[in-house]
């Protein structure tokens, strides 16, 4: 097999089980019942695998192709552009953070989480068009560090035990 | 080898401190959003009370004034205005959530009575 077959498998295989946690996350009961938005962020451990082991390139493409499919599946335009938005700002920033080797994995996590909710609460703002639920930052930048830190040990876990396996890229 | 070693785990250290930094940097901003929320909303002067949506009376906040406000079937809330806070001190609906409101003073703060279908809040004018 070729290494570029190989590397369409691998991405397929791990596209399909971030798609399985994005499934799982749904299935969840909020974290806290009333307070919406704050959420574990799970595929995200796959994001950061890929952004470590692979590159932004194969985390971007990953992450598109996963939020276009849960929304076929589960979602409609209006998720779509707020996944979209978060997932997109997120990246960014772990990118960013990531290549000036200042933080850990947990660290590049975290601003990813935050980053992500963020980006959500300003598509809310340009959807609702009112300025008003800002202060819903407050709850979200906490629970982004909550749920960054969390994510971002697993992270770091799964590249350090995934060492073992050769990766295609 | 050792020296590997070391720098290895100074650089471990130093992402450590990092990562810690930027969470009490990204609490600090959301502590400074929360405040700049609760502190910064600007007080009203004028009290509005809306009973079934429509606009019935308003009053200044800068005199001290005990209400008495009229529901349907004899029924009422009674609307304290004092040192410019408003809160409601008595009322005959059955869950007493209004009264159990703490005072309010902001502009876009209310105290709803659902039973009664009155809602009183801030405004500025």
């Amino acid at each position: 097999m070729n290494s570029k077959t190989k590397k369409v498998a691998f991405l397929g295989l791990l596209t399909s089980f971030a798609l399985v946690l994005s499934y799982i996350e749904l299935l969840l009961p909020p974290v806290i019942s009333g307070v919406p938005g704050i959420k574990i962020g799970l595929p995200n451990i796959i994001v950061i695998f890929l952004l470590y082991k692979a590159s932004l390139k194969e985390a971007a493409l990953v992450s598109l192709v996963r939020i276009v499919l849960i929304t076929l599946l589960f979602g409609n335009f209006v998720t779509f552009l707020y996944s979209l938005a978060g997932a997109a700002f997120s990246i960014a920033i772990m990118f960013v953070l990531k290549q000036i080797k200042a933080f850990s994995t947990v660290g590049v996590s975290i601003a990813g989480g935050v980053a992500h909710n963020l980006a959500q609460i300003c598509v809310a703002i340009f959807l609702l068009e009112t300025v008003q639920i800002a202060y819903y930052a407050v709850v979200l930048i906490v629970s982004g560090v909550i749920s960054g830190t969390l994510i971002g040990l697993l992270g770091a876990m799964s590249v350090k035990y995934i060492e073992k396996i050769k990766l295609p890229f | 080898m050792l020296n590997e070693k070391k720098t290895l785990k100074e650089e471990k250290r130093k992402f450590l401190r990092n990562d810690l930094l930027l969470c009490a940097a990204l609490i600090i901003v959301a502590v400074i959003i929360f405040l700049v929320f609760i502190l910064g909303a600007e007080k009203g002067n004028c009290v509005t009370v809306l009973v079934d949506g429509e606009e019935k009376a308003t009053y200044s906040l800068n005199v001290d004034k005990t209400i008495k406000l009229d529901a349907e079937d004899g029924n009422y809330n009674t609307l304290v205005i004092k040192d410019g806070k408003v809160y409601v001190s008595d009322a005959t609906c059955p869950d007493k959530i209004c009264v159990s409101h703490r005072a309010i003073s902001k502009v876009g703060e209310s105290i709803i009575c659902l039973p009664h279908k009155t809602v009183v809040s801030i405004t500025s004018k």
